[in-house]
């Protein structure tokens, strides 16, 4: 019964990624592409894996799909909403049959790792969380996490490097006309506290089970971004110091955590078991926040309103 | 006793589900569309979450799933209400 369900599950993968890459329309493939990353996050949740299932249904579908969807109204309002023609398809369709056989010998060349290795359960008690994704993502392999929360920094700020000289200074994103006593500003009443619990719960969870900055800061933001779209809370403006510091506290403390290991003599970005817990605590309570507001301002993109000074 | 109940009630929401699609494709414009999708999805997942509901170990999952299914009814009628809204907007001004 449960290979049938399994099979099932590949076959709607595959077949909705073929959706989405075949056949014409922008909107249809982002529609499909959505699909795609949940039924993806159920294969997670199958194979046992439910931090990336959750990293993904969040990340992979929600934000990426948001994100995907404001591109596309905004060609739209640019006029450049139009379907481009096949022949400019091919160089990405090119790249992409590249990364897919790279995939593929990949998984048939390379051995198989054992999973979830004799070291790791031999480690984790010094790592100072319980949940082994947490411990690999913030201690084993904190180089690559923190670059990751550089790398995010580094898209907003292109993305901000696109504002028009008129707009600096004004609140980011499109204005949002809300009707007062409408649907959407009710709605964006009654699901930003229950947000709100649900992505603290996941943050501050992740030390110990399923969770984590990325997971509960994706949420976070997805609250942020209900509230401004229903009018319920006005997004900064884009100078604002303390949002700018909130955009720069997770790699910064991730930063100043590497150096105290550093200077502890463990060596930068190693944390020694007498400091790994409280300093991963405060590294996760960062970062959510700064992936929070990150992701919440890349979805909302640059000021619009021409301000009047 | 409870496996019968899953069955049932997870096949009557199916039946929902399945007639919530016929609908968002047969039906002739978006109201009626929506007026399909939203409300015979909505009580199909009502079933769906009921009869999975016989399943649960602790009291603390069947409170799961009506939370799930009180949110899935949120978004869903919110939601309807924006299409229609701006499928509203878009017949006004042709």
């Amino acid at each position: 019964m449960t290979f049938v369900l399994d099979a099932v599950l590949c076959a709607l993968i595959l077949g909705v990624a073929a959706a989405t890459i075949a056949g014409h329309g922008v909107f249809r493939a982002i529609v499909f592409f959505i699909v795609y990353g949940l039924l993806v996050a159920v294969g997670w949740v199958r194979l046992g894996a439910v931090d990336v299932a959750l990293a993904e249904a969040a990340i992979g579908a929600g934000l990426t799909g948001v994100l995907f969807l404001a591109a596309y109204g905004r060609l739209g309002r640019e006029g450049a909403g139009g379907d481009a023609p096949a022949p400019a398809h091919l160089p990405a369709a090119m790249a992409g049959l590249g990364v897919t056989c790279a995939l593929g010998w990949a998984w048939s060349a390379l051995p198989l790792p054992d999973r979830p290795g004799p070291q790791l359960a031999e480690a984790l008690p010094m790592s100072g969380v319980e949940n082994p994704v947490t411990a690999v993502l913030l201690n084993f392999r904190a180089w690559d996490t923190l670059l990751e929360s550089v790398v995010l920094l580094a898209a907003l700020t292109g993305l901000w490097m696109l504002t028009r000289d008129a707009a600096w200074g004004g609140r980011i994103g499109l204005p949002q006309h809300v009707r007062p006593d409408g649907v959407m500003a009710g709605f964006g009443r009654v699901l930003p506290p229950l947000g709100l619990l649900v992505g603290v719960y996941l943050v501050y969870i992740g030390a110990d089970r399923p969770g984590g900055a990325f997971q509960g800061g994706t949420v976070l933001a997805a609250v942020g971004l209900v509230a401004a779209l229903a009018g319920a809370v006005r997004p900064p403006r884009i100078g604002a110091t303390r949002w700018r510091a909130a955009l720069v506290a997770g790699p910064l403390v991730f930063l100043l955590a590497g150096l105290a290991g550093a200077a502890l003599g463990a060596g930068f970005l190693t944390l020694p078991p007498q400091i790994a817990g409280a300093a991963l605590f405060a590294i996760e309570v960062a970062l959510a926040a700064s992936i929070a507001v990150t992701l919440a301002f890349l979805v909302l993109g640059p000021p619009e309103e021409t301000i009047t000074r | 006793m409870a496996d019968v109940a899953t069955v049932v009630l997870t096949g009557i929401g199916l039946f929902f589900f399945l007639a919530g699609t016929a609908g968002l494709m047969r039906f002739p414009d978006t109201f009626s569309r929506l007026h399909a999708l939203t409300k015979a999805d909505n009580l199909g997942l009502g079933f769906i979450a009921l009869g999975v509901a016989f399943q649960a170990a602790t009291w603390r999952e069947v409170a799961l799933l009506a939370l799930i299914w009180a949110l899935a009814l949120l978004a869903a009628g919110t939601v309807s209400q924006l299409v229609a809204r701006a499928a509203l907007g878009e017949e006004e001004t042709r």
